[in-house]
């Protein structure tokens, strides 16, 4: 039994109140041991088609091979459009390749990483196993037609990417055998560490037991001075848009003016507003009736007639009985252009744009 | 206190919804009251009633009309008079027939609460599919995230996925991990013994784009790919259990999604076994938004968003972490000595003030309540200080409860603004009795190159005209 019924009949008084006995209900419908009938085993093939990972130690890879001159020609058909011919582009994703020399494949450390003056960071550059870059080209790759190459697609793709950043030969045949030779060339390979105290589990191997920042709760002086470090460029202030309109209208703040007021395109037709001053709205929807019909329905039955003046008479005297028992009392208040501008944008179909 | 910036100079200002008007002194806007002259007085003490409707209507549509327009109301104001015509005249929600019911099925928010919205960040990723939308915490209030408003991050764009023909596996990277590998559906996963928490989800990007110096205005954008909802589902290990999963050989889980990406990401078995790690189909009492994983996603109470693997289709039970993309390219941290750090998952404890945020200006000097959000994803948060002074000295503020475990917690701190430049700070600390870095301790450790796991104290400097802006302090 799973101890989530045990859970459920752990209450004494509940028991009593309900007078459980030895799990039967008064009916005498037993209570569930586990969940019956709730999933199924799995089919083997079920379980082939999506166990698609493949990890560091390469369990999962599946058998296969691809040449650097098979990848180049799938690679200029479905990746470079994204990652540039070299794999350099930065100008839909951050780059692949670049950033790595022969004496980082020897010492399994991008030097490059350690440079202020190199910002760009490619993947090449991050990556430390050859698994990873396999795994992620067979689930989600191509960008916009994930899962759609073969196994083999997948090692002629990263056979051409492994020789753009010089760590296999132009000649080279990347299979399920010849990828464990590449891992021992990855240029990042001795890149990563675990000693870090940011993982929810004790399970890596280097994991530190404490944080490696501290602060005290210090309450007073804690400081001799305060020392701006940082501040917001004046021309990045406006680079998110409007910040007026990206805060309440009300309250004890506002946000800043920064830019064209972006809710003036959103802006409601001068019709609408009218609608809703002038009390319309109170019996009128656009798509629904409310009191009277709605705008859609005017609209409807009016259209292709020249009915403007009829209806324009019609708003400012009132009528009755045209579209049931409640009549739609005069608008004395509305002048003639302001009757001509909402009978147009009715029998426009009320848009709220 | 030393002046920080150009414009923290008191300069004569206009008000920023409302350009031209000068309100330089006394930056509150009065209530649009007072808006008969004396003549008009005269006119309405004669029974010109006629006329007073002539006026409210001219007051009231300015009032819409600015509103409508993402101004605040700017009906004429006048020194003396009998009263505000909001009060004194009926007001056309008060006079007349509202919308029926279900007129809007699922409910929308007020339209004057239209700016409060999800937003990308401009120029930080090239394709929106795989991008990020920021949480309006400038806004929020409370603890819990509308779903609506929950901030999104995709890897290769969000899909609505059919419950009908979703499916959820679990199977084992060996035959004995895993005796019965076995296949859900949602109608099975809905049978089962349901579980409700809330807890807070945090990007672990999140103020990623401030490591090496400030560049982003507002706190939507510094500290918005962060939510908080009441998520439920079953227990990760109540599935794992029912599939006879070997608990004991069992190191590691794989997550892994069932949208394009297929996004994985390698959890420890603590947390699973815990029972706090969730296959979860409901947000905020209702389903799961798709943006948000519908009909399935992983929680992991603690551990960055990426992790919380969306449209979740299968869990493989192993024994060694996997390496996967996103742990092994990307959401690593760059370290000074040029090694990354991998498998850094936990969200460390953090707070940020969001109201007066950045981008904001104080409407008049007097009386303000600071209010922020805290969380660590190592537990409770026991405590948060608030600072005025750029953190020479620190007053402890109110703990608003709730005060869950990996949840967020509000706090608040009465405050008087004497119009001065002030420099606000809230720094938290967890049961664990760590406290949270301000930004010269966060890169003494880790240098200032990394984009993940930001968690040091934020700073907003309020100039003297009120304008609340994003600095940093060491």
């Amino acid at each position: 039994m799973s101890r989530f019924c045990k859970a459920a009949l752990a209450g004494p008084a509940l028991a009593v109140l309900l007078g459980l006995t030895a799990g039967l209900l008064p009916g005498g419908t037993a209570l569930a041991d586990g969940f019956p009938g709730v999933g199924r085993p799995a089919t083997p093939a079920e379980v082939k088609a999506w166990d698609i990972d493949v990890g560091p130690d390469f369990a999962g890879l599946p058998p296969g091979s691809g040449t650097v001159s098979r990848g180049m020609d799938i690679w200029e058909a479905k990746c470079s459009s994204c990652h540039g011919t070299f794999g350099e582009s930065n100008s839909v994703f951050n780059p692949l390749i670049g950033g790595t020399t022969a004496e980082d494949i020897k010492s399994g450390h991008v030097a490059t990483l350690k440079r202020t003056d190199f910002p760009a960071r490619t993947t090449v550059m991050k990556v430390a196993t050859v698994s990873t870059l396999y795994d992620y080209i067979r689930r989600a790759m191509p960008w916009n037609a994930p899962k759609s190459l073969s196994d083999d697609d997948v090692y002629a793709v990263l056979a051409y990417m492994l020789n753009l950043a010089e760590i296999v030969p132009d000649d080279f045949v990347l299979t399920d055998r010849t990828i464990r030779e590449v891992q021992a060339r990855m240029p990042n390979r001795n890149g990563m560490t675990t000693a870090h105290a940011l993982w929810p589990g004790p399970g890596l191997p280097d994991a530190a037991a404490k944080p490696d920042t501290a602060n005290t709760a210090c309450m007073t002086k804690c400081k001799p001075s305060v020392q701006l470090a940082s501040h917001l460029p004046d021309h990045a202030l406006g680079a998110h848009g409007n910040l007026a309109a990206q805060n309440r209208i009300f309250g004890p703040v506002r946000g800043q003016r920064t830019g064209p007021d972006e809710a003036a395109a959103d802006k409601p037709p001068p019709a609408l507003t009218l609608a809703e001053e002038s009390g319309c709205l109170s019996c009128h929807a656009v798509d629904t009736r409310i009191v009277g019909p709605s705008y859609s329905e005017i609209a409807a039955r009016y259209r292709g007639s020249d009915s403007t003046d009829a209806l324009v008479s019609k708003v400012k005297a009132g009528g009755e009985g045209v579209w049931g028992a409640v009549p739609m009392p005069p608008q004395p208040d509305l002048n003639d252009d302001q009757v001509k501008t909402l009978v147009a944008w009715i029998l426009a179909g009320a848009p709220a744009k | 206190m030393t002046k920080l910036r150009p414009n923290g100079e008191a300069t004569l200002r206009t008000d920023p919804l409302a350009p031209g008007k000068d309100v330089s002194s006394g930056r509150l806007r009065q209530a649009p009251e007072n808006f008969l002259t004396p003549e008009d007085i005269r006119q309405v003490g004669q029974g010109r009633r006629d006329f007073l409707r002539a006026s409210f209507l001219t007051a009231t549509a300015a009032t819409v009309a600015a509103t409508a327009g993402g101004r605040a109301a700017a009906a004429p104001a006048a020194t003396t008079g009998i009263g505000d015509p909001d009060i004194l005249n009926p007001t056309p929600w008060g006079s007349s027939l509202g919308q029926p019911v279900a007129a809007t099925p699922y409910g929308l928010p007020s339209r004057h609460e239209r700016g409060l919205v999800r937003r990308q960040s401009p120029g930080l990723t090239q394709v929106a599919a795989a991008s990020v939308s920021f949480a309006p915490l400038q806004g929020l209030f409370g603890i819990i995230t509308p779903s609506g408003l929950h901030f999104e991050r995709h890897h290769q764009g969000w899909q609505d996925i059919d419950p009908t023909r979703h499916r959820f596996m679990i199977d084992g990277a060996r035959p004995e991990f895993v005796k019965t590998p076995k296949v859900y559906t949602m109608d099975d996963i809905l049978r089962l013994p349901p579980v409700s928490r809330m807890h807070f989800i945090e990007c672990g990007a999140n103020t990623g784009m401030e490591w090496g110096n400030v560049a982003v205005p507002t706190v939507q954008y510094t500290h918005g790919m962060l939510s908080c909802s009441e998520f439920t589902g079953v227990p990760l290990r109540t599935l794992l259990e029912d599939c006879g999963a070997d608990l004991k050989a069992a190191k590691y889980v794989l997550a892994e999604g069932g949208d394009g990406s297929s996004m994985t990401r390698s959890i420890p078995i603590e947390p699973v076994l815990s029972g706090e790690v969730l296959v979860a189909y409901g947000q905020n009492g209702e389903m799961l938004r798709p943006e948000n994983g519908y009909p399935l996603r992983l929680v992991v109470p603690g551990v960055q968003g990426v992790s919380w693997v969306k449209w979740l289709r299968r869990v493989e039970v192993g024994d060694r972490p996997y390496a996967t993309k996103d742990e092994a390219v990307h959401y690593i941290d760059l370290m000074p000595d040029g090694q990354h750090r991998q498998y850094s998952s936990i969200q460390e404890c953090k707070s940020v003030i969001t109201t007066p945020s950045g981008g904001q200006t104080l409407m008049a000097k007097g009386y303000f309540t600071i209010s922020g959000l805290a969380w660590s994803g190592r537990g409770k948060i026991k405590r948060v200080d608030v600072s005025v002074d750029g953190g020479v000295t620190w007053v402890e503020a109110t703990l608003q409860t709730p005060i869950l475990s990996k949840c967020l917690t509000r706090f608040s701190l009465p405050w008087s603004w004497d119009g001065q430049p002030a420099l606000l700070q809230s720094r938290a600390i967890d049961e664990t009795g760590f406290v949270q870095p301000g930004y010269g301790q966060l890169r003494a450790a880790r240098g200032s190159r990394s984009i993940y796991h930001n968690n040091a104290i934020q700073t907003w400097q309020v100039a003297e005209n009120g304008d609340v802006n994003n600095v940093q302090i060491l």
